[in-house]
């Protein structure tokens, strides 16, 4: 009898002596799980703070402050023949009036935009009433400028970056003076792309990815419901169908560039399309988010319990009649979920687009499906390639917008869900 | 007349044949008894107009232009076709001259045969597309108005007709992975007629910039294909020793360790991280990782490159955590409570429980979500084109530049290109592989995935 205590005891003792080592063993596994989260929350945390650093300035443009006499306005029908150009040029040198030799000059005009002069000259159109008393406009600096009045090269051993020793003089002098004033960047929201910086936006762009989003749209979000309904309801159980299941799944998985193979072969060398449309990138993409549609429109589907549709048929309903007045206004909300969510995949999509001839530099705003364009994502490509430091601080404000894009798309699909969803 | 006009030339039409149909069946309302109610009758004859005018509308718009060019091109005399290289490019040039991009030379003969036969074909092709809609159309309207009787079932009718017409969309995800392999099945096969399939799978030497000009220096490209292969499998094992451990303890924490309310905020900012588009990835990897690591470098004395196979590889492993993560609680959620109940009554702690219970009971689904994490690293595309370099290095020292088939297919396909070059037909060929690859390692998981969930069910 003592001995068999002694032996449960010894058991006993052989277990608490482990226990120690065992519940550190366990602490530590717990801490490398939350340190785990933690780092992938930290990772996130980092992209979208270096992004946001590197972008934020973005938002703002400098301009200087710049006195134009409109002297020899005679009248309105004038307006077309004024030399907008000399017009900063003056105003310019007036603000210099010690500079005399043409290299001096040359290097102080290379301080505004080339584009000041169609603001100028847009901004005198617009305001009938401007007289031909002087009057101070915004002249849109040059990247260069713009580049050292926000302060990129503060710390560096050359403060001045790309200005020239004369023209960081000239830009102090203003400074100092008041000129030098920074305004929200319209000119991000209002353009198209641009080899200079400070002329480049990204309206073009998001244009693009409008109409390729809209086509988009329009196919995969009525094709993916109609394959959904098919494949849940109406299909008969054979292999056929089958095939069409797993055929789904693995088309889910396939890597989008060979969406691109697809649709360089087929559309445009096959079918003859135009490169770099948007029509052709909404197809491409259309195949490429119609899984998604098809599996959320799915399980959207098989969540509509089924009580319903019994009762339904048990009242006479046909098959048809369940499905358009029951089953899918029910599944409807499920659906225009996971349309949304695949829309916003299509959106941060560019691979498939790059083989298409979507990546190309276009000024214009695109004004139909065939006209040539970029999207969002592209263009974020495009100018992150540039070496210029102008380009890659909107390259990250591009994102920025495009994150911002994305964003409230989910919101959307959050919301859309939250307020429609129904626990059966 | 474009697609958005015939689209709603044919839906007007088609309703006004709705409603004449259903007047037609409302007036036989006096003679006797419908079967069916005269707005079935409406809708049979609407979807047997609409239905296949629409599809062969689709069909035409799509066939249209290749048609035009075949109609012009095979026009084109051959002493014409001499100084113009090639059939394609003379159709462009034709295009341009019709459309007035490049400017008529009335002493060009090719000018101005160019334009009188691509204006002949296409007037031809819009009135052959004009009169076969019409006719289609008012064939099918014929037909399904007579159909309109006392005894006719409009509404069984036309619920056939829906469902053959959602059984027949649902074909387009068939269709689609037919193009696929087709289209690049067709390429590849036209590449090896040049290239050998040995050389292509085992070759060492990749420099597929193949001369424009015979005479140039380098002229014939090499497609050995080994060390894009080789990039591309050490870029997908970095990315996967960050994204397993990080992925499945995060999957792990989550679904055994979290309350609901870490678990409120955490699974939502992981699909944040998810959502992400790539191509801020590859920004981000090209800005930020691949200098960092170039700077390390320096700190140790190594001359890196700032291209190197680990920037790229750790980028794309955070990018691939989510999906990891996802997948595995998935399937550590499904492991019955019983399972867990049974380890601790035997006495074992949760971490116990967790590695020697759950996980080996989740283990096939676990490796299923880890395969097609794989497949999208391989598939992963603008992280690499934009932060790994196209250098072709064959070595698996992570800290040289590599590139990958994604990156081979990009670069050779952007830009201008003929199509019956080795170098085009290349991106085809490494895009066959990588369907191929991607296609087995999906299917063996999701195999895995289906036959795990039944033993639990």
């Amino acid at each position: 009898m003592s001995n068999l205590k002694k032996k449960n005891f010894m058991h006993l003792d052989i277990v608490s002596k482990g226990l120690k080592k065992r519940y550190l063993k366990e602490r530590v596994f717990r801490a490398m799980g939350i340190s785990a989260l933690l780092a992938a929350l930290m990772f996130l945390a980092i992209i979208v703070l270096a992004i946001t650093a590197s972008g934020y300035k973005a938002f703002s443009q400098t301009y200087i402050e710049t006195e134009i006499v409109l002297v020899e306005l005679g009248g309105l029908q004038d307006r077309a023949d004024i030399n907008y150009l000399g017009l900063i040029r003056d105003g310019l040198r007036r603000e210099f009036p010690n500079l005399n030799s043409r290299a001096e000059l040359a290097d102080l005009y290379r301080m505004v935009s080339i584009g000041a002069q169609y603001e100028l000259e847009q901004y005198v159109n617009n305001n009938s009433d401007v007289s031909t008393s002087p009057f101070v406009f915004n002249v849109l600096a040059s990247s260069d400028v713009d580049m050292v009045s926000k302060d990129y090269f503060k710390d560096t051993i050359n403060e001045a970056g790309r200005l020239t020793e004369g023209q960081y003089q000239h830009y102090l002098h203003l400074l100092e003076k008041g000129r030098v004033i920074k305004k929200f960047n319209i000119n991000l929201f209002t353009r198209g792309d641009s080899s200079n910086p400070e002329m480049a936006g990204i309206l073009g762009s998001t244009v693009g990815s409008f109409f390729v989003l809209a086509i988009t749209l329009l196919l995969s979000f009525p094709i993916g419901v109609a394959t959904a309904i098919y494949l849940e309801e109406f299909s008969p159980k054979n292999r056929f169908t089958d095939f069409i299941e797993v055929n789904i799944n693995n088309l889910a998985a396939v890597p989008s560039v060979i969406f691109g193979l697809l649709g360089l072969s087929l559309f445009i060398n096959f079918f003859n399309f135009p490169r770099s449309a948007p029509l052709v990138g909404g197809l491409v993409l259309t195949l490429m988010t119609l899984p998604v549609v098809i599996i959320a429109s799915r399980a959207a589907i098989t969540s509509v319990p089924s009580s319903i549709r019994e009762a339904a048929l048990g009242l006479g309903a046909s098959k048809l009649r369940v499905v358009i007045d029951h089953v899918i206004p029910l599944a409807f909300p499920g659906m225009l979920t996971g349309a949304i969510i695949g829309m916003a995949r299509a959106l941060g999509e560019s691979a498939p687009l790059l083989m298409i001839g979507m990546v190309a530099f276009i000024t214009e705003i695109p004004n139909s499906i065939l006209s040539p364009s970029t999207t969002l994502p592209i263009q974020v490509y495009l100018w992150s390639d540039s070496p210029e430091r102008g380009f890659s601080e909107r390259t990250s404000a591009a994102i920025l917008v495009l994150l911002a894009f994305l964003i409230i798309m989910n919101l959307f699909a959050v919301f859309l869900r939250k307020r429609f969803e129904k626990k059966w | 007349m474009s697609f958005q006009v015939y689209l709603a030339s044919i839906l007007l039409a088609s309703t006004a044949l709705y409603f004449i149909a259903k007047s037609r069946a409302l007036s036989l309302k006096s003679i006797g008894k419908l079967i069916s109610t005269p707005g079935y009758h409406g809708l049979y004859v609407f979807l047997l107009t609409f239905a296949p005018t629409l599809v062969f509308l689709i069909a035409a718009s799509l066939f249209e232009n290749s048609f035009l060019q075949w109609l012009v091109v095979r026009q084109i005399p051959a002493d014409l076709m001499i100084d113009i290289y090639s059939s394609d490019y003379a159709y462009n040039q034709i295009i341009n001259v019709a459309n007035g991009i490049i400017a008529v030379d009335s002493d060009n003969l090719f000018h101005i045969l160019g334009i009188s036969l691509y204006e002949d074909a296409s007037s031809f092709i819009h009135l052959l597309k004009l009169v076969s809609i019409s006719l289609i159309f008012g064939l099918l309207g014929l037909y399904s108005y007579f159909k309109v009787n006392l005894k006719f079932n409009a509404r069984i009718s036309s619920e056939e007709i829906i469902r053959k017409i959602l059984g027949g969309v649902s074909l387009v995800a068939v269709l689609t992975t037919f193009g696929i392999l087709f289209s690049i099945l067709f390429e590849s096969i036209v590449f090896f007629q040049s290239v050998s399939v040995t050389e292509f799978l085992f070759g060492t030497q990749w420099s597929p910039q193949t001369a424009i000009r015979a005479d140039q220096v380098g002229s014939s490209g090499a497609f050995g294909a080994l060390p894009v292969f080789m990039g591309t499998f050490l870029i997908a094992l970095i990315a996967m020793l960050v994204a397993i451990p990080f992925g499945l303890l995060s999957a792990i924490y989550l679904s055994e360790y979290a309350t609901s309310k870490v678990k409120d905020f955490m699974k939502p900012m992981l699909e944040v991280l998810a959502g992400i588009p790539t191509v801020v990835y590859g920004y981000f990897a090209a800005l930020y990782v691949g200098p960092f690591i170039r700077e390390l470098g320096t700190f140790f004395d190594w001359d890196l490159t700032s291209e190197s196979a680990l920037a790229v590889g750790l980028v794309m492993g955070v990018m691939i955590i989510p999906f990891v993560s996802s997948i595995s609680s998935d399937v550590i959620s499904a492991v019955p409570r019983s399972l867990r109940e049974g380890s601790y009554g035997c006495g074992a702690t949760k971490s116990e429980t967790i590695s020697h219970v759950v996980i080996p009971a989740a283990l096939p689904g676990i490796i299923a979500g880890v395969l097609l994490a794989v497949s999208r690293a391989i598939g992963e595309t603008m992280i690499v084109v934009m932060a790994a370099g196209l250098a072709a290095n064959l070595t698996l020292n992570p800290l040289q530049p590599v590139t990958t088939v994604t990156a081979q297919i990009v670069t050779l396909l952007v830009g201008d290109q003929e199509f019956d070059s080795p170098k085009t037909l290349a991106a085809f060929a490494l895009g066959l592989v990588l369907f191929i690859v991607t296609l087995i390692l999906n299917i063996i998981a999701l195999r895995v995935v289906r036959k795990y969930r039944e033993q639990y069910e």
